[in-house]
């Protein structure tokens, strides 16, 4: 009977949501083919080609010594200012992200436009935020992460306020940085620095743990023949792409090359080797990731404990047994008995529990000033998870019928509910 | 073109003389890792991240000395270059350089027999420097004559030569023996049809090659260090080599 009702309750849910989105028209059905993909050129809203970008820097920890290999002592962001008083927004990067990537510049250039100043952040993932910005440099800890970059934003606030004026802040973030900018926002209600007005969080994960398993176990479950032929796969890869790129002579690698496979192949394309090129993005930052906190703590997990790396020193052996890590090895060998240890009394599960927005999803769903946009087939998303939006937001959840994960960001209609929301 | 063989001279033997071994040596107090290769990787796979990489050692110098040049000298020259040129004239310029290379690519397109492409080529080059205005507006695009790009490195490797070892160049940075000997060929072609007359101009000569060198780093997206990948060296020489298959496959 209870199965029953589910059931019955899920279709009304699919009908209506249907009839809710009946006239969105992102071009992607495929979630896999989006998350890849993303927004193709003639569906993207209408952006400056041009915004007065400053890209910026500065010392977090002054006493911090580094190793010769790092090659870079600052913490870099980027600052996009209007001439005039104005809202800022800080914007956060997800896993592994630079505050240049492209989602980054794409989310800039859509509040520039709209009238904000904007601070783009590299996730507290990416390697120069490990180095220069992370208090244990034992990175992934969202509570504690989100901490490092609230001390950030401050030291950032220090830097530029003198050159702009600032009426109000938000802030915003995609994937692991959507669910990072809500436990800021939580941080902001004790330490009372910025007084968020609004936080709008894309395309966040709900559990860490249960994303990064997934994505572990896209790259581990699809290469034909397993992992350790991973060679065989890429020369494939680049043997097709080869193909691809000889029978559409007039394109470029990057003008929409991807999506034109796709409508070629009618949206039919190969599931398995599109998880694996999706497993395998995450597999490069958790590796970055994993090494560069190696070579800090001096852990001798990858790196040999107490060596020097120097500069002209190959490190493709590392690389080699880095690629063959997985996020998860990372947290049983060197990430949960850290914690473990430094919060007596914590066991594996409530630590798995801290790194989940259900751990705050009280906060969650009583903060009007939060909103989450997020897609129904987004694949960091564990079967049923995308219902904890729909539970602890309710109205305030803008869930799309599709788009993968952050494959629609740049899609126009995704795009104005982005900057309307902050403009209202 | 004598600098040209006085400054591959200068390199080769600058190779010679840092060639000091890239292998990880065991240091002073050091223990063994958790994760080895030995403990993780199954013997005599090949990995796709391997590349034949003999000068190690002085590549990831020149490598960190490239980062160091763009950062310093490089990109403030460009950031400058950006601020006072509005983007009419930008896109002038690279559409001048890119029309004044189609002479390479012609040449090369001649030798691989690519009749296609060399027609094409041609056809760009003599509308782009006629309608066109010298090359600075490309007219031949939107008029659906596409753009090829060969080098005398393709050139070779579609007659069968092999990569050789990878080679950083000195500012210009991933490259191989092949390529990097193929990059010299085009340069010397090119200053022997002289299209612009430096022979009569030398000013003009260093001027060319100045403002080549801020347009290409203009149109460049890629910066230094920002892959945040501390195996950037590794992925950046993985997949200058696969582009290059791509491109010589073409």
């Amino acid at each position: 009977m209870r199965t029953m009702s589910i059931i019955v309750g899920f279709l009304i849910a699919t009908v209506l949501s249907t009839a809710c989105w009946a006239d969105y028209n992102y071009p992607i059905d495929n979630a896999l083919a989006a998350t890849i993909i993303g927004t193709p050129k003639e569906f993207i809203a209408d952006l400056p080609a041009d915004i007065p970008r400053e890209e910026k820097s500065l010392i977090v920890f002054p006493d911090r010594e580094l190793p010769d290999f790092v090659p870079r002592a600052e913490l870099h962001y980027t600052l996009v200012a209007q001439d005039h008083a104005a809202p800022l927004i800080f914007s956060i990067a997800g896993t592994g992200g630079s505050h240049r990537g492209a989602k980054m510049q794409m989310i800039e250039k859509a509040f520039y436009q709209a009238g904000f100043h904007v601070v783009s952040l590299s996730s507290p993932t990416y390697a120069n935020f490990i180095v220069t910005a992370s208090t244990t440099s034992i990175p992934g800890h969202i509570v504690e992460d989100s901490a490092d970059l609230y001390n950030v934003m401050e030291l950032i606030e220090d830097q530029v306020h003198h050159d702009i004026e600032i009426t109000d802040f938000h802030i915003t973030g995609y994937s692991l940085g959507g669910a990072q900018a809500a436990f800021i926002s939580l941080l902001d209600e004790k330490r009372k620095v910025f007084n968020f007005k609004k936080v709008l969080m894309i395309n966040p994960p709900v559990s860490l743990y249960n994303s990064a398993v997934i994505l572990d176990d896209m790259l581990a479950n699809n290469i034909p023949g397993g992992p350790g032929h991973f060679n065989s796969f890429y020369n494939n890869l680049v043997e097709d792409f080869s193909k691809e790129y000889n029978r559409q002579e007039n394109l470029d690698f990057n003008d929409d090359f991807l999506y034109r496979i796709y409508q070629r192949k009618h949206g039919k394309i190969d599931p398995s080797r599109s998880a694996a090129i999706i497993g395998f993005g995450f597999r490069i930052s958790s590796s970055n990731l994993i090494f560069t906190s190696d070579v800090m703590t001096n852990g001798g997990y990858i790196l040999p404990k107490n060596h020097q790396l120097r500069v002209r020193e190959s490190t493709t052996g590392y690389a080699k047994v880095a690629s063959r890590t997985t996020f998860i090895d990372y947290y049983n060998d060197r990430f949960a008995p850290f914690f473990l240890a430094k919060y007596s009394g914590l066991t594996d599960k409530a630590l798995r529990h801290q790194l989940s927005l259900e751990s705050i999803s009280n906060y969650l769903s009583s903060t009007e000033k939060i909103a989450v946009v997020h897609n129904v087939d987004d694949i960091i998303l564990a079967p049923g998870e995308i219902d904890f939006f729909r539970n602890a937001f309710t109205t305030r959840a803008h869930i799309y019928p599709k788009g993968g994960h952050c494959g629609n960001m740049a899609y126009k209609d995704n795009v104005d509910y982005m900057v309307n929301f902050f403009k209202d | 073109m004598k600098n040209l063989f006085n400054f591959s001279a200068l390199l080769i033997c600058f190779i010679l003389l840092s060639a000091c071994s890239a292998t990880p040596i065991k240091q002073a107090g050091e223990l063994p890792a958790e994760r080895t290769a030995e403990t993780t990787l199954t013997n005599g796979t090949a990995h796709a991240i391997d590349v034949y990489d003999p000068w190690e050692g002085f590549n990831r110098g020149m490598y960190r000395f490239n980062a160091g040049f763009d950062h310093y000298v490089f990109l403030p020259v460009v950031r400058g270059y950006r601020a006072i040129t509005p983007n009419v004239v930008k896109d002038g310029i690279s559409n001048f350089f890119d029309n004044i290379y189609e002479i390479n690519t012609l040449l090369n397109t001649v030798l691989q027999l690519k009749p296609k492409k060399s027609l094409d080529t041609a056809g760009r080059f003599v509308i782009n420097s006629t309608v066109g205005l010298l090359g600075i507006f490309d007219v031949a695009t939107r008029w659906g004559i596409h753009e090829h790009d060969e080098d005398f490195g393709q050139t070779l490797g579609h007659y069968g030569v092999g990569n050789g070892p990878y080679l950083v160049l000195p500012i210009l940075g991933p490259s191989n023996l092949r390529d990097a000997g193929g990059l010299s060929v085009d340069i010397l072609a090119f200053n022997e049809i002289d299209p612009l007359n430096f022979k009569e101009h030398n000013h003009r000569e260093l001027a060319f090659f100045l403002m080549d060198g801020i347009d290409i780093r203009h149109r460049t997206e890629f910066r230094y260090y920002d892959s945040g990948s501390p195996f950037e060296y590794e992925l950046i020489r993985m997949l200058y080599t696969s582009k290059r298959k791509i491109e010589i496959n073409h």
